[in-house]
C-alpha cells in the first residue's frame, strides 16, 4: 500500500510521456491530462487521510532501509501542499483549455504542465535532499519551457533573466549539498537531522545553512524576490497562474521542512534572520503592490506579499503560527490562482493591461466583477473566506511569542493588498462603461467556469476551516516536533 | 591532494563569478557552465579522493572509497548539459527576435 505515495510523481511523467506521442489530438490531450490531475488528486485525498489513520507512510525505492536509499515520506504537510496542487493544476487546465490557443496545445503545453506537477509533487514528498534538488531541476526545466512556449519578445526577454537565475540558483543548491554531505555525511533528511542534532549546529552548519537559505529564498521570493515580477508577468494566463500558484509554494515548502526539521538550533538564523527578511519582503512587495499600474505586475507583487506572510509563520516558530502558515499556503494557491486568471481574463477581455486604461466591467460582466471582489475580500482575510484562518493563526502566534514588530507588518499588509486589489476593482470594474454592448467581447464558459470554481473552493475552505483543522494540525505537530519525523523515518519496517 | 583540488574549484568559480558578472548573454550562460563543473568538482572532493578501494564487495578489499558523490555528480552531470543545452537555444532564439545579447538592452521599454 505505501507504493501509493509515489503515484503523484509517476502518473504525471507516464502520462506526460505518453502525450508527446499524441501530439495531433488536441482534445484526446486535454481529456487525459484532466483525468490524470483529477485521479492525482483523489490519490491523495486517500493518502492524507491515511496518514491520518496510521501516522507518516514512508517508501524505501528497491527496499534500502534509511538513510541508504532514496525514500518518499509522506507526512500531512506534503500530502496537503500535494491534494491542493493537484486541484489548482485541474482547474487551471480547464482554464486553459479555452484560451492557451492550438499553437500551444499542439507543442507539447499539457505534457510539460504534467511534467511541472510531477516535480512539484515529487518535492513536496521527497525525504533526501539530492533527491529535493532532482525533483526541483525537474519542476525548473519544465517551467523554464512553459514560461518560452509561444517566443513572444517579452517572454523570451523576461525568461532569459528566469532561466539564468534559477540555474545559478541550482548549482548554489548543489555547493551547499556538496558542504552538507562532506559535513554529515549523509543526504536523507532525517538522519541530517539526527547527526545534526548529536553534533550540534556549529559555525560551519550554520554557513551552510545560510547557503541553503540563500538558495530557497531565491526559489520562493523571499527577499531575493528580483527576478519575480517580470518572469510571472509574461507567460499566458494559465501558465502564470500555475507559476504564480506553485512554484513559489515549494521554495516555501524547501524552507518550512529545512529550517523545522534540521536547521533548527540555532534561532539566530531560523528566526531573526527569516524574520527579517519577511519583513523587508512584505515592505517591498507592499511598495510594488502599489506602484505599478499594469495588473499582471500588481497581482506579481501581490505574490511577493504572501510569502513574506507565509514565513512570518516560520519565523515566529510556534506551533500555532506554522499552522497558520500552513492554512495559509493552501489559501494562497488556490486565491493566486484565482487572482490570476482573473488578471489574464479582465486583460484578454479588454485587450489592456493597465488600469487606467479599463473602466467599468462589471456593466459588461457581472458575474466576473463580483469574482474579482470575492477573491480581494478573500485575500485581505475577509472571514468567512479562506485567508481569515490563517491570518489570525498567524497573528495569535506572533502575539504568543511577542514578536510584535512581525505581527504589526504582517497585518499591515493585509490592508496594503486589500488596497492595492481595490485600486483594481474601483478602476477596471467599478467606473464608467466604456465598453458598449456591441464592442463588447463575449465571456467564454471556459474562461469563467475555472473562476467560478476557484471562489467555490475559497468559500468552502473557509468555512470549512473546521474540517481540514485535524489534518493542519497534524502538520504543524510534525513540523514542530522533528522528532516525529525522524522516527518515522530511521524507526526501522512498518 | 584535497588542498590542490580546492584551489582548483577555487579558480574555476573566480573565472566563473568573471563571466556571469559580464553583460553579454554567451559569457553568462558560459559563466554557469564553468561554474558547474567547479561544483561537480567540489561534490567529488567532499566525498575523500583516493581514500580506499573500489567499492566492490568481495572484489575488494575494505576500506572502500564512497560511491555516492559519484552517483550524484552523473545526476548533476546529466541536468547541467540538459539546462546548459536549453539555455543556449533559448539564448540563440533571444538574439534572432530581440537582436541583442546585451542584457543591458534585454531590460525592456522603461516605462512599463
Amino acid at each position: 500500500m505505501n507504493n501509493l505515495i509515489v503515484l503523484p510523481l509517476i502518473i504525471p511523467i507516464m502520462v506526460g510521456i505518453i502525450l508527446v506521442f499524441l501530439r495531433p489530438y488536441v482534445k484526446l490531450q486535454r481529456a487525459i491530462s484532466l483525468i490524470t490531475m483529477i485521479g492525482i488528486t483523489g490519490v491523495s485525498v486517500f493518502v492524507l487521510n491515511r496518514v491520518q489513520t496510521d501516522g507518516i507512510i514512508r517508501l524505501d525505492f528497491a527496499g534500502w532501509q534509511p538513510p541508504f536509499g532514496i525514500l518518499f515520506v509522506a507526512d500531512s504537510f506534503a500530502m496537503l501542499l500535494v491534494l491542493t496542487a493537484s486541484i489548482v493544476t485541474a482547474i487551471c487546465l480547464i482554464y486553459a483549455f479555452s484560451s492557451i490557443g492550438d499553437k500551444h496545445e499542439k507543442m507539447y503545453f499539457y505534457p510539460f504542465v504534467l511534467f511541472l506537477v510531477a516535480g512539484v509533487n515529487g518535492s513536496f514528498l521527497t525525504g533526501d535532499l539530492f533527491n529535493l534538488f532532482v525533483c526541483f531541476e525537474v519542476m525548473l526545466l519544465a517551467s523554464y519551457v512553459l514560461i518560452t512556449l509561444g517566443g513572444t519578445k517579452p517572454q523570451l526577454r523576461e525568461s532569459i533573466k528566469y532561466v539564468v537565475i534559477n540555474v545559478l540558483a541550482s548549482w548554489f543548491f548543489l555547493v551547499a549539498l556538496a558542504y552538507l554531505y562532506g559535513t554529515v555525511g549523509t543526504l536523507n533528511m532525517a538522519h541530517i537531522s539526527e547527526r545534526v542534532a548529536e553534533e550540534g549546529q556549529g559555525p560551519l552548519l550554520t554557513t551552510i545553512s545560510i547557503l541553503f537559505l540563500i538558495v530557497f529564498s531565491l526559489k520562493a521570493g523571499l527577499l531575493l524576490f528580483f527576478w519575480l515580477p517580470g518572469s510571472y508577468s509574461v507567460p499566458p494566463t494559465a501558465v502564470a497562474a500555475l507559476f504564480g500558484a506553485l512554484l513559489t509554494k515549494v521554495g516555501i515548502y524547501a524552507l518550512f521542512r529545512t529550517f523545522t526539521l534540521i536547521f533548527y538550533h540555532d534561532p539566530l538564523i531560523s528566526q531573526t534572520l527569516i524574520g527579517i527578511m519577511a519583513g523587508i519582503t512584505l515592505i517591498v512587495g507592499c511598495i510594488g503592490a502599489i506602484a505599478f499600474k499594469d495588473v499582471r505586475l500588481i497581482v506579481s507583487y501581490n505574490v511577493v506579499i504572501a510569502v513574506g506572510f507565509i514565513l512570518i509563520g516560520l519565523a515566529v516558530g510556534t506551533e500555532t503560527s506554522i499552522a497558520g502558515s500552513i492554512y495559509y499556503i493552501i489559501h494562497d494557491m488556490i486565491a493566486k490562482a484565482m487572482l490570476f486568471l482573473l488578471a489574464g481574463t479582465m486583460i484578454y477581455l479588454t485587450g489592456k493591461s493597465k488600469i487606467d486604461e479599463m473602466s467599468g466591467l462589471i456593466r459588461n460582466y457581472p458575474l466576473f466583477g463580483w469574482m474579482f471582489f470575492l477573491v480581494t475580500c478573500s485575500l485581505a482575510g475577509i472571514p468567512p473566506l479562506s485567508g481569515f484562518v490563517g491570518k489570525i493563526l498567524v497573528g495569535q502566534g506572533a502575539i504568543e511569542s511577542g514578536s510584535y514588530i512581525l505581527l504589526g507588518l504582517a497585518f499591515i499588509s493585509s490592508i496594503v493588498v486589500l488596497y492595492s486589489l481595490l485600486r483594481i476593482f474601483l478602476n477596471t470594474i467599478f467606473g464608467e462603461t466604456i465598453i458598449s454592448l456591441e464592442d463588447e467581447k463575449p465571456m467564454k464558459m471556459g474562461m469563467i467556469i475555472p473562476i467560478v470554481l476557484f471562489g467555490i473552493a475559497t468559500i468552502s475552505l473557509g468555512l470549512g476551516a473546521e474540517f481540514i483543522s485535524g489534518y493542519v494540525a497534524d502538520a504543524a505537530h510534525t513540523l514542530s516536533n522533528p522528532s516525529v519525523y525522524i522516527d518515522a523515518v530511521m524507526g526501522g519496517d512498518k | 591532494m584535497e588542498t590542490l583540488i580546492i584551489m582548483l574549484i577555487g579558480i574555476l568559480v573566480a573565472v566563473a563569478t568573471y563571466l556571469i558578472l559580464s553583460r553579454n548573454i554567451i559569457r553568462i550562460i558560459l559563466g554557469t557552465a564553468v561554474f558547474s563543473h567547479a561544483v561537480h568538482l567540489l561534490i567529488l572532493t567532499m566525498g575523500g579522493l583516493k581514500q580506499g578501494n573500489v567499492p566492490l564487495l568481495k572484489e575488494a578489499d575494505a576500506p572502500y572509497a564512497d560511491a555516492l558523490p559519484q552517483a550524484l555528480i552523473l545526476t548533476a552531470i546529466v541536468i547541467s548539459f540538459a539546462v546548459t543545452a536549453f539555455i543556449l537555444v533559448l539564448a540563440y532564439r533571444t538574439y534572432q527576435d530581440v537582436g541583442t545579447e546585451d542584457l543591458d538592452e534585454l531590460r525592456g521599454p522603461k516605462n512599463e
